[in-house]
């Protein structure tokens, strides 16, 4: 019993582990979009990340100006756990900043800013 | 390129405060309109009472033949003949007010050393009914809405003009005011200075966002929004300041106060000083 539950104290082998359940299923399923998908899905909702209210992305519909167009994100983010900081709590870099903190607040769940993650991380 | 946007967002945080903790109402007032001037030059102080379409140039010239009909027409019409009405006892609405209710709309709300409370102008309204036996309207919207609204309009281009005496009840009334349009609230964690100070002119989605200088000049506004949900009357367009508050409370998700609490009074109080100079353009059109 020990044993399996120091292993899981470590955050990373956490996200292996959600990784693993939230991959998977994504295979077997045929229907489920992929995480990617979902992800973008996610950013554009109003009722969940609304990211265009603010940022310009990929193909979204009428984007807002008031943060960074997100686009070649990998070079501006070479770790992608500072881009999911940003996304979890972005007062954490600027208290001041516009930016809901998505994680902080539970605006988001963790899954859903794994998900956004994975499509931004993309763009 | 992180470290331009670092330095764009420790920019943004000075922006974003440009009131000192401790400065007094008038430095304060000095640096919030310096805050817009420099932030667009060529717009006229004057210019503020148009709200978004003193920035927005591309949604203006719409607008402007929005207003050459105005929508809210009937209900200035309606408003001065409720504001004439007598009451059960024979006295009218007048007999309450300086220059008996005519052209005063600049200089509300403000501070009433005799009770230590702000008094705002629906607020009057409605203490003037009391007063004369009558029953208080409901806050917001309506009747008393197109009462303040007709009241506004007799102020027309008449510069907002509102005091923080030299009384420390007066200052806290401020203060309360000030600290409330600062603070981060609601559960997307923003402030009214975060959309109205710190970005102005900037797009959040299809809305152009508004300066703060002036906000208070033109309400009762009438918004299309408000007018398309309640078609029931000729008012339905009509809102009270306080009920604008609400519902930039409910868009970040924080819990709304009621019209005429002491939160939203201090925060009109604060807002009105901060205008103080743009003149009052009654009723306006606005999305
Ligand atoms: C209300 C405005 C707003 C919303 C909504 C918003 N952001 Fe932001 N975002 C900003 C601002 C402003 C910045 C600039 C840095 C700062 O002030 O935090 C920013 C910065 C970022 C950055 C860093 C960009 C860089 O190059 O450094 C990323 C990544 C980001 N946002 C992603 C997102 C995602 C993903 C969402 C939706 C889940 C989102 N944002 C929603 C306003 C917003
Ligand atoms: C998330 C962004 C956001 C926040 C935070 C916000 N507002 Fe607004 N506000 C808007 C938008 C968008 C509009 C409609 C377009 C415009 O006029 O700015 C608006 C409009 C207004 C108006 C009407 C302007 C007019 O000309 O009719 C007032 C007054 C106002 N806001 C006050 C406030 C106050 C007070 C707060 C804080 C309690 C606040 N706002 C917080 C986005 C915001």
């Amino acid at each position: 019993m020990r044993k399996p539950l120091k292993i899981i104290t470590s955050a990373s082998a956490v996200a292996v582990i959600l990784g693993t359940f939230s991959i998977v299923p994504q295979v077997t399923v045929a229907a489920e979009p992929s995480v990617a998908t979902q992800g973008k899905e996610l950013s554009f909702n109003k009722k969940k990340g609304n990211c265009l209210a603010c940022h310009q992305i990929d193909d979204g519909d009428m984007p807002g100006n008031i943060g960074p167009p997100l686009f070649n994100m990998k070079e501006r983010f070479p770790d992608k756990t500072t881009l999911r900081a940003q996304i979890w709590d972005s007062n954490k870099n600027n208290p001041n900043s516009m930016m809901p903190p998505f994680g902080r607040h539970e605006i988001l769940s963790e899954q859903e800013i794994d998900k956004i993650v994975e499509y931004i991380y993309m763009l | 390129m992180k470290k331009l946007i670092a330095a764009a967002a420790a920019l943004a945080v000075v922006a974003g405060s440009p009131l000192v903790a401790q400065a007094s109402p008038e430095e304060d007032l000095k640096d919030f309109q310096a805050h817009y001037m420099k932030r667009f030059p060529g717009v006229s102080v004057d210019d503020y009472t148009n709200g978004v379409y003193a920035v927005n140039a591309d949604a203006r010239s719409s607008w402007e033949s929005i207003e050459d009909f105005p929508p809210y027409d009937e209900a200035l019409i309606q408003g001065e003949q409720f504001f004439n009405e007598k009451f059960a006892n024979g006295k009218t609405y007048a007999d309450c007010f300086p220059n008996g209710g005519i052209g005063i709309r600049q200089n509300y709300p403000y501070f009433d050393s005799e009770s230590g409370d702000i008094k705002t102008l629906e607020g009057e309204i409605n203490e003037c009914r009391e007063a004369n036996g009558e029953t208080p309207l409901k806050w917001k919207v309506g009747k008393l809405a197109a009462i303040s609204a007709y009241m506004a309009s007799t102020s027309d281009g008449k510069k907002l003009n509102v005091e923080v005496p030299d009384d420390p009840r007066a200052l806290e009334w401020y203060n309360k005011g000030k600290e409330f349009y600062y603070s981060k609230r609601g559960q997307l964690n923003l402030s009214c200075a975060n959309c109205h100070v710190d970005n102005p002119g900037m797009r959040i989605r299809a809305d152009t966002l508004s300066p703060a200088l002036g906000h208070p000049s033109h309400f009762p506004v009438w918004r299309m929004k408000w007018a398309a949900k309640d078609n029931s009357n000729d008012l339905g367009g009509l809102g009270t300041m306080h009920r604008r508050f609400g519902g930039c409370n409910k868009q970040v998700r924080a819990k709304p106060f009621p019209a005429q609490s002491d939160e939203y009074k201090a925060l009109e109080y604060f807002l009105t000083y901060m205008s103080n100079g743009v003149p009052v353009s009654a009723s306006r059109t606005r999305k």
